[in-house]
């Protein structure tokens, strides 16, 4: 179809071959580049992700090997970070920790994105009756006190980390969807939605290969912010012990051990803290950064 | 208006309801009872707690039970804490978490505002630059990595204030400020956010053009837009702060409401984790919709929707 259109007219070839240079996404790149916060903290992150997917290659001991001759000694030479009360290595503890809450942000954010993202989509896209009844669900969903929910089922049953992905992933998708909606909604009064829907393309078609790529800026944004609320639910859901198993190890489970002892052994609280509050940063700076490059408007809740 | 308020309230019936029946088959589908914890306990003492508390009848008739008491504003005796109801123990804990949550929120209104209408008035200046920084810097240090820093500061190497308890107004100094700085945080960002858009419109040019004094076009025309996002953002804040932060009542040994919401369901207290949810979602929905008479309010192009 689209060849034909363009034998049809000599020169739209050329056209669209002069035009192509800045795209979206090369201008948002550019900004994105100018912004140092943002680069410096990209930099941050991909460090502390590298270090901890490398984990069980570069960590110096065992997250799990206790050495009760060396109970909560403080950072000196072979444990940079001091050891726990077990005599636990705290630099390999912070590594292996970071695996399961980047793990956890980055796994529960994409349940999120790929529940709200669907079914804004489809919601905005159908509009009408059906697009009254889906978002008047996801209105009574809000109303419900979802941290206590999550806390719940961790604690009935169990402390199973894919469990903690799907509650957790479960919980934000809410604001995503109503995004995604509000942006089809308008993209759909578009020309080249209409053209599509002239041409006969089927709508499944449409949302995903037409639709979704244009409102890919705001869901990267969004996703790019949610990831570090992920991150904070999971350390509070460890922090009650809820989040995972012991003799594993999580930045928010070191924190609540840290805070257990602050008096005698502050390094124990310091590190995970510290670590956990620049990663948290970097994200939120990251997605700011984002959302200036791409020019999203803040979407409020 | 009154039309509006009544049927908010309408719409609140189905939602409680939801959650109701949600909570209620969660917490009996989950493993565990309450009285599987407790070790040997004999076999006609525990069918007498089970008679006791209804267990004995099917699911069915024990929901449409507890729907009934509900009705009645009756959220049921505790499981776990023999002779309380879980009505008395809502009332005798939520005057704790409400006084510490007014504190809360007043630091955090205080210092967020300010630092937020600040930061927009002088936009890339420095103080701009360092209130949000700071305010990014509450908003990434959880509060349960706060609470124990200020005790370690105030409380140990100082020795300000107690370490923790709840019995002299001191004590009431770093649970408040611990539950406020995050909001206080929040409230920071989304009031330079709405504080720069409204600055950046026609009528506020048109209003300086016309020589009004800077102080009142901030007070009497900025501020009354500015402000929406924080407002909306307050509703379900000011639901959770009053009914307690677990957390800082755990750190600080406050015997608030929060600590029920975790430890109900620790012991398998299904009346108090039931109670518990009710409570805070009826708060919430009460929160929202101030939060949305106030917007309509503040909002006169609300006011025709």
């Amino acid at each position: 179809m689209q060849e034909t259109l363009a034998s049809q007219i000599p020169n739209a070839a050329l056209l669209s071959e002069a035009e192509v240079g800045t795209s979206l996404w090369r201008d948002a790149w550019h900004r994105l580049k100018k912004n140092k916060m943002a680069v410096v903290s990209a930099a941050i992150l991909a460090v502390l992700s590298i270090a901890s997917a490398l984990a069980p290659w570069i960590a110096p001991y065992s997250y799990e090997e206790q050495n009760l001759d060396l109970r909560a000694v403080a950072p000196q030479h072979g444990h940079w970070l001091g050891t726990d009360a077990l005599g636990r290595d705290q630099l390999t503890r912070l590594l292996y920790g970071g695996r399961v809450s980047l793990m956890v942000g980055i796994v529960a954010t994409g349940v999120a994105l790929l529940i709200g993202v669907t079914y804004g989509a489809i919601s905005g896209f159908f509009g009408g009756a059906i697009d009254v009844a889906m978002m008047r669900i996801v209105d009574i969903i809000y109303a419900l006190p979802f941290t206590i929910f999550v806390i719940l089922l961790m604690v009935f049953f169990g402390r199973d980390i894919r469990l903690l992905f799907i509650a957790i992933g479960a919980v934000e998708w809410l604001t995503m969807a109503r995004i995604v909606r509000g942006q089809v909604q308008s993209l759909k009064k578009q020309e080249f939605i209409e053209a599509a829907l002239a041409l006969g393309l089927r709508r499944r078609r449409i949302i995903f290969l037409h639709m979704i790529p244009n409102v890919l800026g705001p869901i990267i944004v969004y996703a790019t912010l949610t990831v570090p609320a992920v991150m904070l639910l999971e350390a509070f859901l460890s922090f009650l012990g809820l989040g995972v198993q012991p003799p594993m190890s999580s930045w928010g489970l070191m924190i609540k051990d840290g805070a257990d002892r602050m008096e005698e052994c502050p390094w124990l609280l310091i590190a995970p803290g510290v670590t956990l509050a620049v990663t948290l940063f970097c994200l939120n700076f990251l997605g700011d950064g984002l959302r200036d490059a791409l020019d999203v408007r803040a979407s409020k809740d | 208006m009154l039309r509006f308020i009544a049927k908010r309230f309408l719409e609140m019936i189905p939602v409680l309801f939801v959650i109701a029946t949600l909570t209620f088959f969660m917490v009996r589908l989950a493993p565990g009872g309450p009285f599987t914890t407790e070790k040997s306990i004999p076999p006609e003492i525990q069918k007498k707690l089970e008679v006791f508390y209804g267990l004995n009848k099917p699911l069915y008739q024990q929901y449409l039970d507890y729907m009934g008491n509900l009705l009645k504003g009756d959220l049921g005796p505790s499981f776990k804490y023999a002779t309380w109801s879980v009505n008395e123990l809502i009332w005798s804990a939520f005057p704790v978490s409400l006084e510490l949550g007014c504190y809360g929120l007043a630091i955090a209104l205080i210092l967020g505002l300010s630092a937020g209408i600040i930061a927009s008035l002088r936009q890339n200046s420095a103080p701009d630059h360092i209130s949000m920084s700071l305010a990014m810097l509450g908003i990434c240090v959880p509060t349960f990595v706060i609470g124990p820093l200020l005790i370690l500061i105030f409380g140990l190497a100082l020795g300000w204030v107690n370490a923790s308890g709840w019995d002299s107004a001191r004590d009431r100094i770093l649970p408040s400020l611990t539950l406020g700085l995050f909001y206080a945080a929040y409230i920071a960002r989304l009031a330079r956010g709405g504080m720069l858009e409204i600055l950046n419109q026609d009528f506020i040019r048109t209003a300086h053009a016309k020589g009004a004094r800077p102080r009142r076009i901030i007070l009497k025309h900025a501020l009354k837009g500015g402000l929406l996002p924080v407002v909306a953002f307050l509703g379900p804040a000011i639901a959770d702060i009053i009914t307690g932060s677990f957390v800082v009542e755990t750190i600080f040994q406050v015997p608030g409401l929060g600590r029920f919401f975790v430890t109900a369901a620790f012991n398998r207290d299904y009346t108090m984790v039931l109670g518990t949810v009710l409570f805070y979602a009826v708060l919430i929905i009460l929160a929202n919709l101030v939060v949305d008479i106030v917007q309509v309010w503040l909002n006169p192009k609300l006011r025709f929707e």
